[in-house]
């Protein structure tokens, strides 16, 4: 790719910020924006993943199951209220392959319970591709893998 | 486990309706029933053989609190002990898996046979000719403490109890079939999610035998048009109350009126962007898209569509339980059978879209009854009895529970 390092760590930079304020502000209708039609996403534990077994907490593959989710949070599910903020670290490029650029970055979302009580609740690494193909750049694959293999009450809202 | 106090806390009645809202919060009664049923004549659900295929192999898990380890040893025999050394009490497996020739202490490296006999005492005769084990010291009898072990359709289950029944006979012939029925071939792990739900590890074993919730806060099941009370389906319950299977089948009698009469929410009739969620097999050969089985006190199977989990419920204190969802396939399976069961995975969990709700309900329970005293719950919906039914909006199988609860507890 024809980019500088320090524009494309820019560009990255720029789109985790877009994409943790984007579930953090409560738009999760625009979540599904930030991937390919034909894209995976996978929350999976460290200990599922490091074993080798596939299975995930959530397991989609493609666009059109994210927004089946969204429509499933809005409209059937039920849990309450609460708000994440998203911390997003240790941003690192592994590969470039044309215009797919392989990441690894470190993250930690803290949630916000209805009663005031925030708790980190979940703590992992981010393992995605991103296309460049087109501006702005989305998600081909977002791999969430979390180290703190115990989920607190229930995950709704997305990683 | 000196017990210092006794718990106060009482049924009403001798029936099986009203329960006392104090039954989820006493600490007196939580330690009685880690002894009495836990550690008493019940079959604890401890890990899937298949997680354990070779010599040597190991996985940790828990009975009620106390950790365990499972092991295969070189005959191909599967053994459950306790993870406590026999020497000063620490954990022995400090790994969640692993394969071992023995099983070593950390402390003072004494050593332990994969069936939990002790093999080796560090400086068993002490340095130089002095120290060591008193020549009385019997290590035939300092081993693990064992439990027995039992394992069906690929469940491994252990007990403390020498008078606790056969596995069938506890369960009851009509349980241990559809047990048969869901887990029909050799299984192959998929892995695990652990929950914590922030409630009494009852609240949850009543969760899982009420078929009457499953349609009115599960809603995605309404939104989507995926389940109905009105389905064609039943619930039996199991020998002594605790087991149970509740089941429904697809595309009959799906009833909208009902739910429109009695004014329910979410019936909203959408459409899934993507339905290759719900790309389905049926594997019963009989239409069932639902199967939700017990086993009391640690055990939940469910087969949604092709979604096989083994739930086992872990107490954690009074007031918190560890859910283990264990996903299986079976060895046979193709790559697009595999793919679709992961696919469905998205169903249940922690984020499951018609499980997710279980994860906090248990805590509206466990939140909106602190301080209470002398209160009652009530399970009235078709009747008082324990007895099987062909009706779903009913809470036969939680009375089951009851039922098979104040036996064990004696209370």
């Amino acid at each position: 790719m024809q980019i500088s390092d320090r524009d494309l760590y820019f560009r990255i930079e720029r789109l985790y910020a877009r994409y943790q304020r984007c579930i953090d502000d409560d738009e999760l209708e625009l979540w599904p924006n930030f991937f390919a039609e034909k894209s995976r996403y996978k929350i999976i534990s460290s200990e599922n993943y490091e074993q080798g077994l596939p299975l995930g907490i959530i397991d989609a593959d493609s666009k059109s199951m994210l927004e089946d989710r969204v429509a499933s949070i809005r409209r059937a599910n039920i849990f309450e209220d609460h708000r994440y903020k998203h911390f997003v670290s240790a941003i690192e490029v592994t590969e470039i392959a044309g215009s797919i650029v392989s990441i690894i970055a470190n993250y930690q979302v803290v949630r916000i319970d209805i009663r005031g009580n925030a708790m980190l609740f979940s703590v992992g690494r981010y393992k995605d591709k991103i296309s460049f193909d087109q501006d702005p750049p989305v998600f081909l694959e977002k791999l969430v893998i979390f180290d703190n293999q115990r989920v607190d009450t229930l995950l709704a809202l997305p990683l | 486990m000196a017990k210092t106090r006794t718990s106060s806390v009482r049924f009403p009645n001798d029936g099986l309706v009203e329960i006392p809202y104090d039954i989820y919060t006493d600490p007196d009664l939580y330690r009685d029933e880690i002894s009495k049923i836990y550690r008493g004549a019940t079959w604890n659900y401890v890990c899937l053989a298949a997680q354990i295929p070779n010599h040597g192999d190991f996985v940790t898990s828990y009975v009620g609190e106390t950790p365990v380890i499972a092991t295969r040893d070189r005959e191909g025999s599967i053994h459950v002990m306790e993870n406590r050394c026999a020497h000063r009490g620490a954990l022995v497996c400090l790994k969640n898996k692993g394969n071992a020739k023995l099983l070593s202490c950390v402390y003072h490296s004494w050593t332990y046979k994969l069936d939990g006999s002790l093999h080796g005492v560090a400086f068993e005769n002490g340095v130089g000719g002095k120290g060591g084990l008193p020549e009385a010291f019997n290590k035939a009898t300092n081993g693990l403490k064992r439990l027995k072990v039992t394992e069906f359709c690929g469940l491994v289950f252990a007990t403390y109890s020498d008078e606790t029944l056969d596995f069938e006979t506890y369960v009851g012939p009509e349980i241990a079939n559809h047990i048969r029925s869901i887990l029909s071939k050799p299984l192959v792990y998929l892995g695990r999610n652990v929950q914590v739900l922030p409630n009494n590890w009852k609240i949850y074993n009543e969760n899982l035998r009420d078929s009457y919730h499953a349609s009115l806060l599960h809603t995605f099941f309404n939104t989507f048009k995926l389940n109905r009370l009105s389905q064609e389906g039943g619930i039996v319950v199991g020998a002594g109350g605790g087991s149970h299977i509740s089941y429904g089948k697809s595309k009959t009698g799906v009833d909208h009126e009902g739910y429109k009469a009695e004014g329910i929410h979410s019936l909203k009739d959408m459409q899934l962007k993507d339905p290759s969620l719900l790309d389905a097999l049926d594997e019963s050969g009989e239409g069932m898209t639902t199967r939700i089985l017990s086993v009391f006190p640690s055990l939940g199977l469910q087969c949604h569509y092709n979604s096989i989990a083994i739930r086992q419920v872990l107490p954690k204190g009074v007031g918190e339980t560890e859910l283990v969802w264990n996903h299986v396939g079976f060895v046979d399976d193709d790559e697009a059978m595999r793919e679709r069961r992961l696919k469905q995975s998205n169903l249940v969990g922690p984020a499951g879209y018609i499980s997710m709700e279980d994860g906090c309900i248990g805590g509206f329970v466990q939140q909106a009854i602190r301080g209470v005293s002398g209160e009652v719950g009530i399970v009235p919906m078709g009747g008082s009895g324990t007895e099987s039914t062909d009706a779903r909006a009913t809470e036969v199988s939680i009375r089951g529970f009851w039922r098979a609860y104040r036996d064990f507890m004696g209370m």
